[in-house]
Formats: structure tokens, C-alpha cells, sequence
């Protein structure tokens, strides 16, 4: 229970300025540092989805959800169980091949993982791989040997299995939206 | 109609019924006060020393009235000294609206003159906070400010306005209060709800599950907390103490909420708390929070708190539950609303075994009154209850007077007390009854203090002499930082590092500086005689009592020790 662990937080919010910097306050002011933040429009472009990964405890992760449900440009909040989600991330890699060999082994491991060549110069190559945590490590640790000039990664977003959505409306969404009423 | 920014501004203001404005101009918000001036006969502003008191007069006025505090300050010192109010309006649920200026929209970002990112700064301390940058979208903006500050759990918001933005016109559309929250942002806010809000109403099965908790209970405790002084459900809470016949512990922000001179009630719970309220608590079977938080001045020791009850909470924050405290059942809502459900739903209980075994401890503190030039903290509460009328409303500083006038004065009515129980800021008390004298002219108003915390925002004197405000002003004053002294007796090895305070100024002397009266009185005779003549005079009053420096506020709990582990008794 009181274990430090790996938690992803599926937040929708307003599109609007501001409403970023102020649920990330909400980590740093509990003393999280955020491991990964992923934040894009949804199908509806006046909402966001922020995705948020933290190393925290479960009654502490409770209570940072809890602080962020009761913000104004907050829709919802879901905890996610991770061993129910997808979680995907998108690292861009850009390698340097001194050698032909170098590139042509470089190649092959792009392609075991399923990763695309997206850019090549004479004496790089730049790898797009897809995939959750433990396949992008692999990856990076293959091509370590040749050395990586560059690496970004997006950061990680995540959507539940099955047909559960982060739109169903609970008693305690219920509970939330009534400290929001304002009539 | 065509009109400015400031112009608009004002006619929101009207919209939202505002009379009162408490505020400090200057350079960026000159637009505004330049619109004020021609608003003069329909809104009345009052102009303090410094914005920190013009902050806590907007909270003294919004808690004593229950209506919308509205606050004006100008750009970066200007807001800046405004944050202090504001955190404390935050910290106790007092809904204020704080408008100010920022720098022409071309200077944001460029370290203008007198430029500060006060939204950025205020972000931890306000409910939500606004930066308009479009003069088509501040009605809309200062409607939804309004609305948010006094819906849900009150508090504060702040509207940041550029100051292009006060001289640029747009069109006007005046919308009536009861229609803003239909359009704008507003309207949306409602629409996505995942209920219908329009007639909110509790969950009626946590509902009915309390009220089954509360007839298996033997030994039940109510506990009174802000939310039912904010909701202004004390009606609805006294016919519950009623019907369930049970003890009532009050907080210290719950203050008014049951009346004090009620017999069910066992006086303040916590660190201060009386035997009876913290033997009560933790012999208790069921414990009924209502609008409470369980801050760490009420459950010193959270797995300790209660350990034998369960605790039920009723909360209109949801973010509230099992934040300090693992409750066993929580009711989300409005404090009158749920109260009223329970009222209707509950006959009426017996617990005369119970009742006797809590009030086999003491509700209040004794004080030996051996002293020759000096008054016990009683003696000082006792003469003001039965020289003042009973409505008196109290404002109060922070440390050890405030302790005493929570333990020992009796409220009446949410309101009556104004005091800083969340954030606890000294120099809060004279703005705070500079705002509720403004808001309750018929109402005698007293403001408690210490000489320490007199000394904080004293200036305000000057406000309170220009407008005529017959405030009565008291110090307890004891030549020290009575409750920090207090803890360096009893955990600090009487190391007593800073806190004496034996200086001047000379308070009666001060006072009449300022053009008050003032007295220096060190027995109750003195004191009574110099509270008729306060009463009896048209403007403000300073009376500085003298009281022992070493009197504690007792009983008292370590921090963090079990509510029955007292240190002093």
C-alpha cells in the first residue's frame, strides 16, 4: 500500500492557458517530480488530455488526484491500473554510423523492433520507435554502442482496456462536480 | 452600449449588488479609480493605510455579511501586498473578489515598472484566478469570478486586468445576476457536470446510512466546524444537536456556527480544546464532523483521533475526505441541505449516561485571580460579555487573546466571530473589523488583540478614525509574544529568544495620535468603565489591558500527540 511505485494519471482539462502549469504545480507543491507528461487536444478541441507519470505511494497518489478533480479547469481525473492500460511512447533516436557496418547493424536492430528509419546522413541515422517502457529501453540500450547523438521522447500517453473510458460518470465525479456547482 | 473597460468593470460590479469596495489606487488602476469617481453615490470605497488591511477588511466584511468581499490594488507592490490577505481568505473559505492592474499589454513580460506575475504568485492561494487581456471577454470573466467565489466552497479569486484593457471600449450587455450562470463560461461549467446541478441535492442514501449510524450510536459526538458558519446552517445544526442529544464540540472556525452558551456544547476541541471536548472525542462511538477539516490543530495525532468512533464527515469539498483523516462514511454537500435531510429523517435520541460522563469534565479553564494590576483572560471576556451588547461582533488577532475570547466569549450567530484560524495571520483583526463594522453599522464590533500583533498593522487606526468607525479596540497585552513565550516555558527550556517585548509604543498615546480615545486599565472596575465610554462615543477606542505575562492558554496538546495527552491542564 505505502509502496513507492510507477502511477499514471489520465487528467482532462480545459484548453486553455494556464491550466498546465497549474496541475503540475499541484505534483511539485506535494513533491513529486514528474516522470513523464504527455498533453494534447482530445476529439473535442476545447479539451485537453494531460497524461501524467510520478513515482508516489497510493494514499499519496489519492490525494493528488483528489486536489486535482477539485480544480475549476479539471473535467476528471483517472488513476490508472497499469496492468489494464496501453501505454505507448514515442522516442526519436539519432545514432551515429561511423562505419557501413555501424549503419547496416543499426538497420537491423531498427527493424527486430519494428522502429523506422526517418532520416539518414553520412554519418547518422535517426530511428522512430514506438512502444512502452521496457521496448524503448531495449532499444536504446542496442544502439548505445554505436552512440546516440540525441534522444527525445514524448512522454508517455496510456487509454484503459476494454470499453472503460475516462467519461463515465461516478458517484464521485458526482461528488466533485457538486463542490464546483455554481448556482 | 459602447464602453470602456473601467466603465464595464464598475457596471459588473453593480450587476453583482457591490456598495463596499475596500482598495489602494495607483499607477495601472488609475482607469479604474478615474470610473469610480463617477460611480461615488453608487459604490463607496474606502481607502486603508496599506493593501494588506484593505485585503483583511474585505474578508471581515464578506465573513460578518456572508456576502462577496471586493478588493482593489494596484500592480506589483501594490498586489503583492495583497497576498497575505488573500492566503488567509483561502485558508478560511472567505469569499473575495481581489480586482488589480497589471502593466499596458506591449510591457507584460518586459520588467516594466511596478510589473509582477501576481496571477502566477497567487495561484496556490486563490480558488482560480483570472489575466484579462480582452476587454470583450472581462464581463464575462468578472460575472464567472462572482459566481465562483461564492458558489461551492467559498473563496478567494482574483481578476488580473491589463491596464489597455481599462481604457479600450467594447459593447455592454447588462445581464442579470440570475442569468450569468446560463451563458459564458459558466454556462458551460454546469453543461459538463456529470449531474444535473440546477437543483443539487446530497446523495439520499449516505444520507439515510448516517442517520441509521446515528440511531445505533450510543455515545455520539457532533463536532461544529467553518462550513456550518459559512453555510449559515446554525438553525439547522442546533435542531440536530437537539434531536440527537448529543455533545457538540466546536472549532475554532466553527465558532458561532453552535450557539457558545448552549449546555450541549463542550466548548473548543484540539490543541486548545476544553477536557470535555478532547475526553469526547476520544471516547466517543461516532463522530459527526460537519464542515470540518480535521487541520492538525484539531487531530493532532490523525490514528490516534477518534480511535474508538466512527467518523462520518460532512463536506461540500469532496477533496476533503480522508485528506487528514480516514473517515468511515463522508455526505457530499451543502451543510444546511444535508442537515436539513438528516433533521427530517431523525427522532429523537437520548443519551443522558453519555451526557453525563462528558460533562463530568470541564468546558472552561479556571484562573486564579490573585493578581493586583492585572486581569485574567476571563475576567477580561466576562466584562466584555456583560458590558457589550450580545450581538457584538469580535474580530480577533492571532496567539494567545485569541485562544482565550474563542474559549471564553459566547457566539451566537455565524459571523459574530471573525477570526484566522487557518493561516493564523497576526495584524489580520483590525481589517477584519475595519470590513464588518463597515458591513454591520448597528453592530457594536470589538476587536481583540495582543501587543504583538497590535503592533503589525496599527496603522489602520487611521482608516477607522477617518471614516468614523467606532471600533473598540482591546489588547491583551502581556509585554510578550504570549503563545510562542508559552511554548518556549513548556518545550523550549524557557529560552525565551525574541519575544519579549517590553517597548513602546505607549498605546494610549497612539491612539490619540490618531485622533481615538485610549485608555490603559489594569482592573475589571477600570475596564468596565472604560468599555461604557467606548460605547458611548461616536468614534474608535483603544483600551490596553494589562495582563500577566506568563498566563497560558490551557489546557493545551503537544503538536502531534494524542487529543486527551495534555501538557497543561
Amino acid at each position: 500500500m505505502d509502496q513507492i511505485r510507477r502511477q499514471s494519471l489520465s487528467v482532462l482539462v480545459d484548453n486553455e492557458s494556464g491550466v498546465l502549469s497549474q496541475v503540475s504545480r499541484m505534483f511539485s507543491r506535494k513533491g513529486y517530480n514528474i516522470e513523464s507528461l504527455a498533453v494534447g487536444t482530445t476529439d473535442n478541441p476545447a479539451v485537453s488530455r494531460i497524461t501524467i507519470e510520478v513515482m508516489a505511494n497510493d494514499q499519496q497518489t489519492n490525494l493528488l488526484c483528489n486536489q486535482l478533480r477539485k480544480l475549476l479547469p479539471v473535467h476528471s481525473v483517472k488513476l490508472l491500473d497499469l496492468e489494464k492500460s496501453i501505454r505507448r511512447e514515442l522516442i526519436l533516436l539519432k545514432v551515429h554510423t561511423a562505419s557501413n557496418d555501424a549503419c547496416n547493424r543499426a538497420i537491423q536492430i531498427a527493424n527486430i523492433f519494428r522502429a523506422s528509419i526517418i532520416d539518414v546522413s553520412t554519418t547518422t541515422l535517426t530511428i522512430a520507435v514506438i512502444g512502452d517502457a521496457r521496448k524503448t529501453e531495449a532499444i536504446i540500450d542496442l544502439v548505445k554502442e554505436f552512440g546516440v547523438l540525441e534522444l527525445v521522447r514524448t512522454g508517455m500517453v496510456a487509454l484503459e482496456r476494454g470499453a472503460d473510458t475516462i467519461y463515465e460518470a461516478t458517484k464521485e465525479k458526482g461528488e466533485f462536480d457538486y463542490g464546483k456547482n455554481v448556482l | 452600449m459602447l464602453m470602456t473597460g473601467a466603465k464595464i468593470l464598475m457596471e459588473c460590479l453593480l450587476e453583482q449588488e457591490v456598495d463596499t469596495i475596500f482598495g489602494y489606487p495607483g499607477g495601472t488602476i488609475l482607469n479604474v479609480y478615474d470610473e469610480l469617481y463617477n460611480y461615488g453615490d453608487k459604490i463607496r470605497h474606502y481607502l486603508t493605510a496599506h493593501e494588506q488591511g484593505a485585503a483583511h477588511a474585505a474578508d471581515g466584511y464578506a465573513r460578518s455579511t456572508g456576502k462577496v468581499g471586493v478588493c482593489f490594488a494596484t500592480s506589483g507592490p501594490g498586489c503583492t501586498n495583497l497576498t497575505t490577505g488573500i492566503a488567509t481568505a483561502y485558508m478560511d473559505s472567505s469569499p473575495i473578489v481581489f480586482i488589480t492592474c497589471n502593466v499596458n499589454e506591449g510591457l507584460l513580460g518586459k520588467d516594466a515598472f511596478q510589473e509582477v506575475d501576481i496571477t502566477g504568485i497567487t495561484m496556490p492561494i486563490t480558488k482560480c484566478n483570472y489575466m484579462v487581456r480582452d476587454v470583450k471577454k472581462l464581463a464575462d470573466i468578472v460575472r464567472e469570478a462572482f459566481a465562483i467565489a461564492r458558489s461551492g466552497r467559498p473563496g478567494p479569486v482574483l481578476i488580473d486586468i491589463v491596464k489597455n484593457v481599462t481604457a479600450e471600449k467594447t459593447e455592454f450587455t447588462p445581464l442579470p445576476r440570475d442569468e450569468h450562470a446560463m451563458h459564458g463560461k459558466l454556462g458551460a461549467l454546469i453543461r459538463r457536470a456529470s449531474h444535473d446541478l440546477k437543483t443539487p441535492e446530497p446523495d439520499i442514501g449516505d444520507v439515510e446510512r448516517l442517520v441509521d449510524m446515528i440511531r445505533d450510536s450510543k455515545k455520539p459526538l457532533l463536532v461544529c466546524g467553518g462550513g456550518v458558519v459559512r453555510s449559515r446552517a446554525h438553525k439547522e445544526f442546533l435542531a440536530l444537536a437537539e434531536r440527537m442529544d448529543t455533545p457538540v464540540a466546536i472549532t475554532v472556525m466553527g465558532g458561532g456556527g453552535f450557539c457558545g452558551r448552549n449546555p450541549l456544547t463542550t466548548g473548543i476541541i484540539g490543541m486548545h480544546g476544553s477536557q470535555a471536548s478532547n475526553m469526547a472525542c476520544d471516547a466517543c462511538d461516532l463522530l459527526v464532523a460537519v464542515g470540518c477539516r480535521f487541520s492538525d490543530r484539531v487531530a493532532l495525532d490523525p490514528p490516534t483521533f477518534a480511535k474508538q468512533a466512527k467518523i462520518v464527515q460532512i463536506d461540500i469539498d469532496r477533496a476533503e475526505i480522508n485528506k487528514n483523516v480516514e473517515v468511515d462514511h463522508h455526505i457530499i454537500g451543502d451543510a444546511k441541505r444535508v442537515l436539513q435531510l438528516i433533521n427530517e429523517r431523525l427522532e429523537q435520541q437520548n443519551h443522558e449516561a453519555w451526557k453525563d460522563y462528558v460533562f463530568s469534565f470541564k468546558t472552561e479553564v479556571e484562573y486564579d485571580s490573585g493578581h493586583e494590576h492585572t486581569m485574567t483572560p476571563k475576567q477580561i471576556s466576562d466584562t466584555i460579555a456583560k458590558t457589550c451588547p450580545q450581538d457584538t461582533i469580535v474580530a480577533t488577532d492571532v496567539g494567545q487573546h485569541q485562544m482565550w475570547v474563542i474559549q471564553h466569549f459566547h457566539y451566537d450567530y455565524p459571523g459574530q466571530l471573525l477570526t484566522s484560524g487557518g493561516f493564523g495571520t497576526m495584524g489580520f483583526g483590525l481589517g477584519a473589523a475595519i470590513g464588518a463594522k463597515v458591513g454591520n453599522p448597528e453592530k457594536t464590533v470589538i476587536h481583540i488583540t495582543g501587543d504583538g500583533c497590535f503592533r503589525m498593522n496599527c496603522h489602520e487606526l487611521c482608516t477607522e478614525e477617518f471614516y468614523k468607525l467606532p471600533i473598540i479596540t482591546i489588547i491583551y497585552n502581556n509585554q510578550t509574544l504570549g503563545m510562542v513565550r508559552q511554548w518556549q516555558t513548556l518545550i523550549y527550556n524557557g529560552h525565551y529568544s525574541q519575544t519579549t517585548l517590553e517597548r513602546g509604543p505607549d498605546f494610549v498615546k497612539l491612539a490619540e495620535a490618531y485622533g481615538l480615545g485610549g485608555k490603559r486599565v489594569c482592573t475589571v472596575d477600570e475596564l468596565e468603565a472604560a468599555l461604557k465610554e467606548a460605547l458611548a462615543s461616536d468614534h474608535g477606542y483603544v483600551i490596553d489591558c494589562a495582563i500577566e505575562m506568563d498566563e497560558m492558554v490551557r489546557p493545551m496538546v503537544p503538536v502531534g500527540e494524542k487529543i486527551t495527552k495534555f501538557l497543561v491542564v
